[in-house]
């Protein structure tokens, strides 16, 4: 396969696509569904006593993302992570994903194999199936290279209620660590942009995370989001329009890498609407606010995670951030795109 | 000093005090910068000395400067046959007068983005099928990078690159500014990174023809506290001065590479602004000796039709905002109208333009 590309026969249902198939997806993801090559996946939600309790849920994302490799992850890895993390979100443990490809016309196998390999990584990582795939190619010039879409299913253990409208007055505001490193990994790594730098995404699954979090805390786990796109200011406007709350947040406990603050200062962007792809917000009944935060730092994905702010009752559906200087202003949501700056 | 010094939550409210407690009357000082803006909105630096020290965002985003004539002749530029037009982000959702460079290239028209004018350098040496055009924007800290690219291109003899030169210089639009006379003001907060290239010796005319103190500030929050409180202490002592308050990357002198870049590849000229009109000396245009890399001179057919006096977005103030004259927030369009995601003028579009400020950063509870 070494220095080979893709063609168009790749994505038809001749040999060359059985070759692809077999040389390639079934052996990195190596699960017996899949191997069985059928139409259709046999899965299962139930225990091993057969009985199926809890919430089924069920999510899809796609990934398109530039460069396609970058410090700390790269797509595949990217495509389980992001689709973990939001059944996670919701309190679910992650079952079966899917995977659809759309190859470009002349990608390198090799890239090819790489992320198919990180996605095998990430879902071992994660405890996840990957089940399901299909496999389309697209003339030279009809797509950017690689996309891939995942869907996943998830199962939310009884009791477990996480939703996005659940943040009340007196809760505590928790991020799991420091902000803004995979959207300015990839930023920096853009064409013209790469400059000596530290920075990694922080690309990873969050399942185990919660788990730790419900472990600790139980009912007392009100909301959870992974702040993505927008990044953790934009999450946090959605939370509290969502719940119909307030929050007010203090800027200096927010933890951000200096490698972060370096670059975003830069390139004139501000780290709280840039993306994260292994960072959470918790929003936890405030007597338990010390005990998740102990749970987050115990985990090796949590260790720098901090108690950001307060969710109270005043100015409903808005965010305030209290700035250095002890004033306040309103944290909006990102609109437009995050540009670097000329000037 | 590390970036988290710069950001001493003890050590800026001590500087605010300071700053509070020496300025006997209340001033109204101008930040140069759309940077500068930015910073300081998103500290909170406005909010904490606000009513006794009236911070006033001026004409220094160099997107929103940027005339709706000139826009339209980027955007006929990237309709002619063959010809792709590079450009920063920002700009593609700049108005002119009849559409935007994003408008255009949905209509078919070659736009592409990039993050630095080596981009547009490398993408005309990758398609030598097609002229590119970069759209030089930007004020002395643009322009020398924009300078290093003609030089390349000139010195390989890469035949299908030009540059369309909308650079300007700050020192007469802030001249441009004072002689109008509309707004008063006590000092100027100079810009860290265009004064890095120019050396703080751009702004002694400050001082000595004007009477009023200019203080050069970086980005960080106690680079602008440093620079507020030189301000207002050449106030109240009446000795008018310019202060280096960001030695870290400031001298007297400035960046003397970059400098003779710059003059070895433009020349000065007059250029139209938005807001100030045309500003005599405020422009660079490429000289003679790169006369070949003028996308003005190889294209000339595209600005014929280009109509000078165009006029501004109806009911925006951008020109009054770049003016200092009105605040965002007194825009009537602003907020209820005019939002980054459905902007009408420039200021609410680029992510420097002082509209876009005090959307994101100016909400008082
Ligand atoms: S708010 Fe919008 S319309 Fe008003 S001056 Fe600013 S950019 Fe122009």
């Amino acid at each position: 396969m070494k220095g080979g590309r893709i063609l168009l026969g790749h994505g038809s249902g001749g040999t060359l696509g059985h070759e692809l198939v077999r040389d390639l997806f079934l052996r990195h993801f190596q699960d017996p569904a899949l191997a069985r090559l059928e139409d259709a996946s046999d899965i299962s939600l139930a225990d091993e006593a057969g009985r199926l309790e809890g919430q089924v849920v069920l999510t899809t994302d796609s990934y398109v993302v530039k460069p396609r490799f970058f410090p700390g992850g790269d797509i595949g890895r990217l495509a389980v992570c992001g689709t973990v993390n939001d059944l996670a979100m919701r309190g679910a443990r992650p079952l079966y994903l899917t995977a659809g490809f759309i190859l470009e016309e002349g990608l390198p196998l090799a890239d090819l194999e790489r992320a198919v390999r990180s996605m095998a990584e990430a879902a071992r990582e994660a405890g996840v199936r990957i089940v399901a795939g299909d496999t389309k190619v697209v003339e030279h010039g009809g797509a950017d290279g690689l996309f891939i879409n995942t869907a996943g299913v998830g199962l939310v253990p009884p009791g477990v209620h996480i939703h996005g409208a659940g943040a009340r007055p007196g809760d505590a505001i928790l991020v799991s660590g420091a902000v803004g490193d995979h959207g300015l990994t990839i930023m920096t790594h853009r064409e013209g942009l790469a400059f000596e730098s530290t920075l990694e995404s922080d690309c990873a699954p969050l399942n185990g995370l919660v788990e730790a979090l419900l472990a600790a805390v139980g009912p007392a786990l009100h909301t959870l989001r992974d702040p993505t796109r927008g990044g953790l200011a934009t999450t946090l406007c959605e939370i509290a329009e969502q719940s119909g709350v307030g929050m007010v947040v203090d800027e200096l406990s927010i933890p951000i890498h200096d490698a972060v603050r370096a670059a975003s200062e830069l390139l004139g962007l501000d780290p709280l609407y840039v993306a994260n792809e292994g960072k959470l917000v918790a929003i936890v009944a405030g007597p338990y606010a010390e005990a998740a935060l102990a749970a987050m730092r115990a985990h090796p994905l949590g260790r720098e995670a901090a108690l950001i702010g307060r969710v109270v009752s005043e100015h409903a559906g808005t965010v305030a951030l209290r700035t250095l200087l002890g004033t306040h202003r309103i944290l909006d949501m990102l609109a437009g795109e995050q540009l670097p700056r000329i000037c | 000093m590390t970036q988290a010094a710069l950001r001493d939550p003890v050590l800026a409210q001590r500087l605010a005090g300071e700053i509070l407690k020496m300025a006997a009357r209340p001033v109204r000082l101008m930040e140069f910068c759309g940077g500068h803006t930015h910073a300081i909105l998103r500290f909170g630096i406005r909010a904490r000395l606000e009513p006794k020290v009236r911070l006033l965002s001026g004409p220094g985003c160099p997107v929103c400067v940027t005339a709706t004539a000139d826009i339209d002749a980027a955007i006929a530029l990237a309709h002619l046959p063959g010809v792709a037009v590079a450009t920063f982000g920002d700009m593609l959702r700049v108005p002119g007068s009849r559409s935007t460079l994003m408008q255009a290239r949905a209509e078919g028209a070659d736009v592409r983005v990039v993050y630095s004018a080596l981009d547009a350098l490398d993408l005309a040496r990758r398609e030598l099928q097609r002229q590119v055009v970069m759209l030089g924007i930007g004020f002395e800290t643009t322009a020398p990078t924009v300078a290093a690219t003609i030089r390349e291109a000139a010195a390989e003899g890469v035949p299908n690159y030009t540059v369309f030169s909308l650079h300007k210089l700050t020192g007469p639009a802030m001249r441009a500014i004072l002689d109008a006379g509309e707004v008063r003001l006590d000092g100027i907060i100079g810009p860290g990174h265009v004064t890095t290239i120019t050396g703080t010796q751009a702004w002694e005319f400050l001082p000595e023809e004007y009477g009023i103190s200019c203080a050069v500030a970086g980005f960080e929050p106690l680079d602008i506290l440093r620079a507020v409180r030189s301000l207002v202490l050449a106030i109240a002592e009446g000795r008018p001065r310019v202060t280096n308050d960001y030695p870290r990357s400031v001298s007297r002198e400035g960046n003397r590479v970059a400098q003779a870049l710059m003059a070895e590849v433009f020349t000065v000229e007059s250029a139209l602004w938005r807001g100030l009109g045309r500003v005599p000396a405020s422009g660079l245009a490429i000289g003679e000796r790169y006369a070949a890399y003028d996308a003005r001179r190889r294209f000339a057919e595209a600005f014929a039709g280009v109509l000078y006096d165009a006029p501004e977005p109806p009911g925006c103030c951008c020109g009054e905002v770049l003016r200092g004259v009105l605040e965002p927030t007194e825009c009537p369009l602003f907020r209820r109208v005019c939002t980054p995601a459905h902007p009408v003028g420039p200021c609410m579009v680029s992510s420097e333009g002082a509209c876009a400020a005090h959307y994101h950063y100016g909400g008082a509870l």
